[in-house]
């Protein structure tokens, strides 16, 4: 995909197949290369974690959200600003915890596993923590400490896709000034 | 040019790319005969205008070239020291261009973290809480604007006073930056940026702010 150096349109349409297919094809040939369910998971959060770190600048200059003040308003942009201009879908927010620092995204669909199904022996690996690495990398670079997993995956045979959103705690080094 | 200069500094107040235009109206070449009636002087490692002024030549001048050859400091570019080969009259007449020294790219870095730290002081000593740093600059011949972005990259341009759409403009270096910068698997974070297409899509960008920029007289 090239760039031309006017862009007049927002974003460039793509297949969405071909998204599928690139996603697959990273997965299985981790697959072959690490052999262990447990690895993969571990390339893929740290794959997505690259993503996220550079993500979050697009998201940014793009869209123009400002500083968030609390988690619940970070819930409410990743929801509804930023999954929506990425995949295009718009989980919801569930299952608050009683000190407001643990929320659930449901997706009711997930782009990356079209058409997808997890064969037996690879029961253990998360196909999707791609997604838990760009959410953990892109909040890290506004100081932010998250943890994101999936508790439920479609995949797995339940009904809905749910990442488990935890806020650890405010990263203070390094801060931009006038951000105390 | 009405843009001076952009400078991008990254989260520790590193330098990771600086752009400069180049202005000819600052700069002026003369040939001259033995003996030279301008004082010279070395400071700092340049070859400046101590006294004497003339046709465009100022006092704080450095000397950029010699008989169309550019200067390496206090040395030519055969290496011979520019104060000696200028004392020996057998060498006159001998063209010679002056202007305005332009900076080393270590006095730049410096600059750019003293901003840097700078920028930070501009939210101490604010009385509100919860202030910004510096986002403007203001002398009698440019206006540097400075934009910090929520992950404390900092983008600044210094610009002619007269000059307007500089916000807009931080903004879209900020979009080039995270597409031609960011997205290029090869660039490392907080590295500096020698991205080809950042360059062109940035010097793009700059053209369309001046042309929508300027309405007044000199531009």
């Amino acid at each position: 995909m090239s760039r031309q150096a006017n862009r007049g349109t927002e974003s460039k349409k793509m297949s969405s197949e071909l998204f599928t297919l690139t996603y697959g094809a990273l997965v299985t040939q981790l697959c072959k290369d690490y052999e262990n369910d447990e690895d993969v998971n571990k390339q893929l959060d740290r794959m997505g974690y690259n993503i996220g770190v550079r993500l979050i600048e697009d998201f940014l200059a793009r869209s123009n959200v400002g500083r968030c003040h609390d988690f619940r308003e970070t819930a409410d942009v990743i929801a509804k600003v930023a999954f929506k201009m990425y995949l295009g879908i718009t989980p919801s927010i569930t299952n608050w915890s009683p000190a407001g620092d643990e929320f659930s995204l449901i997706l009711e669909n997930n782009p990356l596993v079209d058409f997808v199904e997890l064969p037996d022996n690879h029961s253990s690996l998360i196909y999707s923590n791609l997604l838990c690495g760009v959410l953990r990398g892109a909040l890290e670079m506004v100081q932010m400490a998250v943890e994101a997993k999936f508790v439920q995956d479609t995949l797995k045979g339940d009904g809905v896709t749910e990442i488990r959103m935890r806020f650890l705690r405010r990263i203070e080094d390094n801060l931009p000034a006038g951000e105390e | 040019m009405a843009i001076f200069s952009v400078y991008v500094v990254n989260k520790a107040g590193g330098l990771i790319y600086q752009w400069d235009s180049y202005s000819p109206r600052a700069e002026a070449e003369k040939t001259f005969s033995y003996p030279l009636d301008l004082l010279l002087k070395l400071h700092d490692e340049r070859v400046l205008v101590a006294f004497g002024q003339r046709d465009g030549i100022r006092v704080g001048h450095a000397v950029l070239a010699i008989n169309g050859v550019d200067v390496n400091g206090k040395y030519t570019a055969d290496g011979k020291e520019v104060l000696e080969y200028l004392g020996n009259s057998a060498n006159y007449p001998v063209s010679i261009r002056f202007g305005r020294p332009r900076l080393t790219s270590n006095e730049k870095l410096m600059l750019a973290s003293m901003f840097h730290s700078l920028f930070a002081i501009g939210s101490q000593l604010s009385p509100e809480q919860g202030s910004s740093g510096i986002e403007m600059l203001e002398t009698d011949t440019f206006k540097l604007h400075c934009f910090q972005t929520l992950t404390g990259i900092k983008f600044v341009v210094l610009a002619d006073p007269r000059q307007a759409g500089i916000d807009s403009l931080l903004r879209k270096i900020y979009e080039i930056y995270s597409d031609f910068a960011l997205k290029n698997p090869f660039y490392s974070l907080e590295m500096p940026i020698r991205c080809e297409l950042f360059d062109q899509n940035l010097k793009l960008a700059l053209e369309v702010a001046e042309k929508a920029g300027t309405f007044g007289p000199g531009s």
